[in-house]
């Protein structure tokens, strides 16, 4: 299997001007390189360090240097350097993200949140929705939710609802940001089989894993920060 | 595929006061641009620019057609601009009633565009504004009453409607929720994001809310004093803002 | 006292020029509104000044001058025009329309068919048609101007909604030769189809609003409507009472205080032809 990500000379740091120009190295010269199938963990003391890694990937945040390419299709796209328009397609179609917490919308019900991926990419909205429910189904959201925003769920709900919307569709790389935290073992169980299957797929993980044993038994290495 | 509007170093100028300077942008079809700024900031200047109301003092700004060409907003004949401003454009207004006829029924002001590029079998027209105020989620019986006795965040809804009607391909909007309450806000916000994602609308929303850029727009543009502070993916702007002005906007922001 | 002596018709003949120059743009351009620099006139705005005017420009020694107000030539307006153009121009004058060069005419068209050696000046409150939806002057003329006439038919729209039916029974909008949507003057909808095709010159004078418009002979003229609401003129159940009618403009008249009604043709000259060829 070949390489899907690759990192080489990876620079982050935050310049704050409200605290008088301090300035925050994250990380410096960062190389990585994930393989389609491949499941990684990212190490690292606490901090922003983990997070700001796969915000990179995903072009949230800006690198002050370095080069983040992801093959898409036949080509490669450098996220650093991409414009606006390819990341949002790259986020369409390539680079999947199951932040830590849900966003929450007003008035979108739960399995429209895990349907719209899918139908962003042209998936019809029966078929989106059939998928999500049954994804929020495996995910033991209960079915008097679905039509519900997740807006009063609890956290552990909420987090199920994100994770089903990052696992709907297909990505071939696939960022994973504590997708078990605030969730219950059996749960917790879903996820990591969940990301198994992806890996299955073919898909590249990069993810954050705050338990120990998760990691090991999600991920077979790891990229380690700090 | 090309841009559907490209604004190249666009500058307005009031005598010695800037409106707004040296603005430079591409939008492609289905894309959101937030531009946001403080009050003053140049924002509603440059959207008028843009959406033709008024004749930038120099820059250009191109409009791809539907028939494959670019023409400049200040090479087109008068009569061709009013007719894109009727068909391939929306403007929602901040204060409904600029965007309405209130003097009409509702359903009158969603079928105008219709009568105005040629529609002429009433049963249609009505029926079309029928299923527009479905749409926008108003009960059908209010069709034939003005405007005059519809709630604010109706209005904005009605407005909404009758902008879309003839399918535009890209849509303005000036603080489309200033003025409304919350739960009516979040209520258009919804309808506006759906709306824009099933009829894969490009849209440019001016907005001094920081919530309604991020919840509408993939891309963003911050403004201040008539010129554009930073700009990129909304996300990275609220996340990792470079400029001190952006940084300090960000974090002014109250949580709730 | 020597009474003040007048021109002939009472303008100048420059300001005839002027209205005359109008006039032709007017024809030029069919149903277009020409500005004109409308005079005082011996009677106050509103009391037919531009129909006066018009028809004070194209009076000639030689012509013969009916003027009917509501159709009729003997109400107080008829009268008082027709008074002062005998005054002012000596002109000749008559009832029947046949015999008429010139009509000036306020609210009706009339019934008997005119000919090309005819000439009907309207008299016109407000000529623009869209006034009422667009209070604006810049931006009604440039709606003509780019032809964006959406906003009439809003118009009709509104009152199928409210109504069921195109309410409007008077000054109905109508297209001239597929270009300019203008005003007839308040003439009832039931004369929009003499309109079409007339081989008179019809000339429009609004003396408050200071615009001359026209329609040349066998123009085409089309009232707005919809397709699935297509223009109809009223009619009546019952015939004239005095001559039995059935295709003249009737106006009603109530008799006594128990509400009786009676039908007449309001066009007086045709209603008392019928009489007499009966």
């Amino acid at each position: 299997m070949s390489a899907v990500l690759k990192i080489e000379n990876l620079s982050k740091s935050f310049l704050l001007h409200q605290q008088a120009g301090a300035l925050i190295s994250v990380f410096d010269n960062l190389n990585a390189e994930v393989k389609a199938g491949e499941a990684v963990a990212v190490t690292g003391p606490s901090g922003r360090g983990k997070s700001s890694l796969l915000k990179l990937i995903y072009g949230t945040y800006r690198a002050n240097s370095g080069s983040i390419r992801v093959q898409s299709g036949v080509a490669w796209t450098d996220v650093v350097t991409a414009a606006p328009r390819d990341v949002i397609d790259l986020r369409r179609n390539v680079i999947g993200y199951v932040t830590q917490f849900l966003r929450v919308i007003p008035r979108v019900p739960a399995e429209m949140v895990v349907a719209e991926p899918m139908m962003d990419r042209g998936i019809a909205p029966d078929q989106a929705l059939t998928r999500a429910r049954m994804l929020l189904e495996r995910l033991n959201i209960s079915k008097r939710l679905w039509h519900l925003s997740p807006m009063t769920f609890s956290g552990g709900e909420q987090q199920r609802v994100n994770i089903a919307r990052g696992f709907a569709a297909h990505f071939p790389i696939l960022l994973l940001d504590e997708p078990t935290a605030s969730l219950d073992t059996e749960n917790r169980n879903r996820v990591l089989e969940l990301v198994a299957e992806a890996q299955g797929q073919g898909s590249a993980i990069v993810a954050v894993f705050h338990d120990e044993q998760e990691r090991l038994r999600a991920c077979s290495r790891s990229i380690k920060l700090g | 595929m090309s841009p559907l509007l490209v604004a190249e170093k666009v500058s307005k100028f009031y005598g010695a006061r800037t409106g707004c300077r040296d603005v430079s942008f591409a939008l492609w079809p289905g894309e959101v641009l937030a531009i946001v700024g403080e009050s003053g900031s140049g924002k509603t200047t440059l959207l008028r620019c843009l959406s033709g109301h008024v004749p930038a003092s120099s820059g250009k700004v191109r409009y791809a057609t539907r028939d494959g060409r670019s023409v400049a907003l200040d090479e087109m004949s008068e009569a061709e601009r009013r007719l894109l401003m009727r068909t391939d454009w929306g403007f929602v207004h901040q204060d409904a009633r600029d965007g309405l006829r209130m003097g009409v029924s509702a359903g009158a002001n969603v079928g105008e565009r219709m009568m105005a590029v040629g529609e002429r079998h009433y049963g249609r027209i009505r029926a079309t504004a029928t299923d527009w105020l479905k749409r926008v989620e108003i009960s059908e019986n209010r069709i034939d009453d003005s405007p005059w006795s519809y709630s604010g965040g109706m209005r904005q809804r009605l407005q909404i409607a009758r902008n879309l009607v003839t399918s535009p391909r890209l849509v303005f909007m000036d603080e489309p929720t200033g003025g409304l309450d919350v739960s009516v806000q979040a209520r258009l916000l919804d309808l506006i994001r759906g709306l824009v994602k099933r009829l894969d609308l490009a849209a440019i929303v001016v907005t001094h809310d920081l919530a309604v850029a991020r919840l509408l727009s993939s891309r963003m543009m911050v403004m201040q004093q008539g010129q554009v502070i930073e700009q990129g993916l909304t996300d990275q702007i609220l996340e990792d803002p470079q400029a001190p002005y952006t940084q300090l906007l960000v974090s002014s922001v109250l949580q709730v | 006292m020597n009474a003040p002596a007048y021109n002939f018709a009472y303008l100048n003949e420059q300001t005839k020029r002027m209205i005359r120059r109008a006039i032709l743009k007017a024809i030029a351009v069919p149903g277009y509104q020409v500005p004109f620099a409308s005079r005082e006139m011996p009677m106050p705005y509103g009391w037919g000044t531009g129909g006066v005017q018009v028809t004070a420009s194209v009076l000639t020694p030689e012509d013969t001058l009916k003027v009917i107000d509501q159709g009729a030539d003997d109400t107080t307006n008829a009268v008082s025009i027709r008074k002062f153009f005998v005054k002012s121009a000596g002109a000749a004058t008559t009832e029947r329309t046949e015999e008429a060069s010139v009509i000036q005419t306020r609210h009706r068209i009339p019934e008997t068919p005119l000919t090309e050696d005819q000439i009907l000046v309207f008299q016109v409150p407000i000529p623009e048609p869209l006034r009422f939806l667009e209070p604006r002057e810049t931006e009604t003329r440039t709606m003509h101007a780019l032809e964006e006439y959406g906003v009439m038919h809003v118009k009709l729209y509104e009152d199928i909604a409210h109504y069921g039916e195109i309410a409007t029974t008077y000054a109905y909008p109508a297209t001239v030769a597929d270009r300019y949507v203008f005003d007839p003057s308040p003439i009832p909808k039931f004369d929009n189809p003499k309109l079409d095709d007339c081989p008179a010159l019809q000339l429009f004078g609004a003396g408050r609003e200071k615009r001359i418009y026209a329609v040349p002979p066998y123009t085409k003229v089309k009232s707005l409507d919809f397709e699935d609401h297509p223009f109809a003129v009223q009619s009546w159940e019952q015939p004239c009472a005095l001559c039995g009618s059935r295709d003249s403009f009737l106006d009603e008249i109530v008799m006594d205080d128990a509400g009786t009604r009676m039908y007449v043709c309001s066009d007086t000259d045709f209603c008392s032809r019928m009489r007499g060829e009966k």
